[in-house]
């Protein structure tokens, strides 16, 4: 009886929170993303959404890369390993890894910091004191983290790409032996536009998850550090697994049947 | 008696299942200076907040100047809180900028003014909080609690408002820094000639700026009226409230032992 009971508040309480969840969208969106634009604002989140997550985004994929043409070589036949390893991690690359794991770096580290700052700004009533000051702090605030995040992702997912293949280039060449010209010409008979764009595209929804749920679970943080403390986790925790989510609906969405 | 200016007529808010306003009514009249007084807890803020609009009371009418600031949208709640201003409890400083764009930043995202002339209005303005203009290059968090309240107060008259609300203006700062915000929010007060509501429990900086007082408690205002007169408001509350003592109707939540 009770099992039941727990079940169903669990239940309604999901629900609650992804319908919280669905207003605060919207409202980002028709606010946030409708003019007039901060551009210092843009400017400034630009910079530390894509710029500061460069080095980040660069090692994961260079390693991923590495650690992928290693995995690729010991499950193909000698025959096969030459034109196996080039294409697997180009296209594994560009299609899944390079945005999702983007996705995951970046919500670590910005989705995070997102959630702090506006938490912070909401304990101390510093969101309330920019309403007295005729500023919506949904314009002010969401909405430059929103376009920021939505603009820089693919292009950080851009640049994983390139230094992913690589990668898988230089342990291709330098410790399983393939010849450097060759594996360049197989990645690029291998890579379609199609592969690099719908990783593209997956890293702009991405953007739009890490700054909504930075921003929602900011803007909802209550009581002081720990609520802002728990805010954080909330934030990271709940981006990383809509990522997760939405990469698989993307991908059987983009490359699903045909 | 004049029309009153802010009028508040039976202001319901609860959060769930806890009622924080019981039916509030409250009148200020233009240019007048009312501090609402009462504990922690009483729905002060709250009530403040349900002003501002920024949280929606339940039910209830919230008049300003006539016309109803409940569910104001877009231009129209735009144009009604650029006539407020308001000086937070903890200062509320935007801590990543600095003194003087905190101070002008009322000017140049709320009324687009260029910032030249908005860091020339912010200087003048932390002048007159008796704040010099080297303070306006320094970021919030290298100022003492003092300073930052000033820096709040410049903040909130920075754009002439006509309407200004003080939460809590004396709360942590020592009786002389306390007298001292006082004074500047009397004399500000009086050089713009605004109404202003304040909430306190500080009965010092009640008496200092208050033309009216009016007690709030568990979310109801139980008595209004001139300054002077609330050493004899005839409210064993208020009574207990102003002299400070744990003993009277009001009963506080403390456990026995």
């Amino acid at each position: 009886m009770n099992i039941l009971a727990v079940i169903g508040r669990l239940v309604l309480a999901l629900f609650a929170e992804i319908g919280r969840v669905a207003l605060f969208a919207k409202d980002a969106v028709a606010i946030g993303l409708t003019p007039r634009f901060y551009g210092s604002q843009i400017a400034a989140q630009f910079f530390r959404i894509g710029y500061t997550s460069l080095p980040v985004v660069a090692m994961t994929a260079f390693f991923t890369g590495g650690a992928l043409a290693l995995q690729i070589y010991t499950g193909s036949s000698p025959t096969t390993a030459a034109t196996l390893v080039p294409s697997i991690v180009a296209i594994g690359i560009t299609r899944e890894l390079g945005p999702v794991l983007a996705g995951l770096m970046v919500s670590g580290r910005v989705g995070a910091s997102i959630a702090a700052e506006l938490g912070t700004m909401k304990v101390t009533e510093q969101t309330d004191a920019l309403v007295t000051l005729s500023t919506n702090p949904i314009k002010y605030l969401v909405g430059p983290r929103l376009i920021a995040a939505v603009v820089s992702l693919p292009m950080l997912v851009l640049i994983g790409d390139i230094i992913g293949v690589m990668g898988g280039y230089v342990v291709g060449t330098r410790s399983l032996g393939f010849n450097g010209a060759a594996f360049l010409k197989t990645t690029s008979d291998a890579l379609h536009s199609d592969d690099v764009t719908s990783g593209l595209i997956k890293a702009a929804v991405f953007g739009f998850i890490i700054a909504l749920m930075g921003c929602y679970h900011g803007f909802n943080s209550k009581g002081g550090a720990q609520g802002v403390g728990r805010a954080t986790t909330n934030a990271v925790v709940s981006s990383a697994i809509l990522i997760l989510a939405a990469n698989f609906m993307l991908t059987s969405l983009l490359f699903g049947k045909n | 008696m004049a029309e009153p200016f802010i009028k508040l007529t039976d202001v319901r808010k609860s959060f769930g299942p806890k009622n924080v306003l019981n039916g509030l009514s409250l009148s200020v009249e233009k240019g007048r200076s009312l501090v609402v007084i009462g504990g922690s807890g009483t729905g002060k803020s709250v009530m403040l907040k349900c002003i501002l609009g920024i949280l929606q009371p339940t039910s209830g009418a919230i008049e300003i100047d006539g016309q109803s600031a409940v569910d104001l949208r877009g231009e129209a709640r735009d144009a009604m809180l650029r006539r407020f201003g308001m000086l937070f409890q903890g200062g509320a400083l935007f801590d990543s900028l600095s003194v003087w764009e905190n101070v002008a930043f009322g000017l140049i995202q709320g009324r687009g003014l260029a910032r030249e002339k908005a860091r020339d209005i912010a200087m003048d303005k932390l002048g007159l909080v008796g704040l010099n203009a080297d303070v306006g290059k320094l970021y919030p968090a290298e100022l003492s609690g003092g300073m930052q309240k000033r820096v709040g107060l410049a903040r909130a008259i920075a754009a002439d408002p006509e309407i200004i609300f003080f939460d809590e203006p004396t709360t942590g700062l020592d009786p002389i820094m306390a007298d001292v915000i006082n004074n500047l929010i009397v004399d500000c007060v009086k050089r713009l000639g605004a109404t202003t509501i304040s909430i306190t429990h500080d009965m010092a900086s009640a008496r200092k700026i208050a033309d009216d007082i009016a007690m709030i408690y568990k979310g109801e205002i139980i008595w209004q009226g001139p300054a002077k007169m609330v050493d004899r408001s005839g409210s064993p509350y208020v009574d207990q409230f102003i002299y400070g003592r744990a003993e009277g109707p009001i009963k506080m939540d403390v456990l026995k032992t």
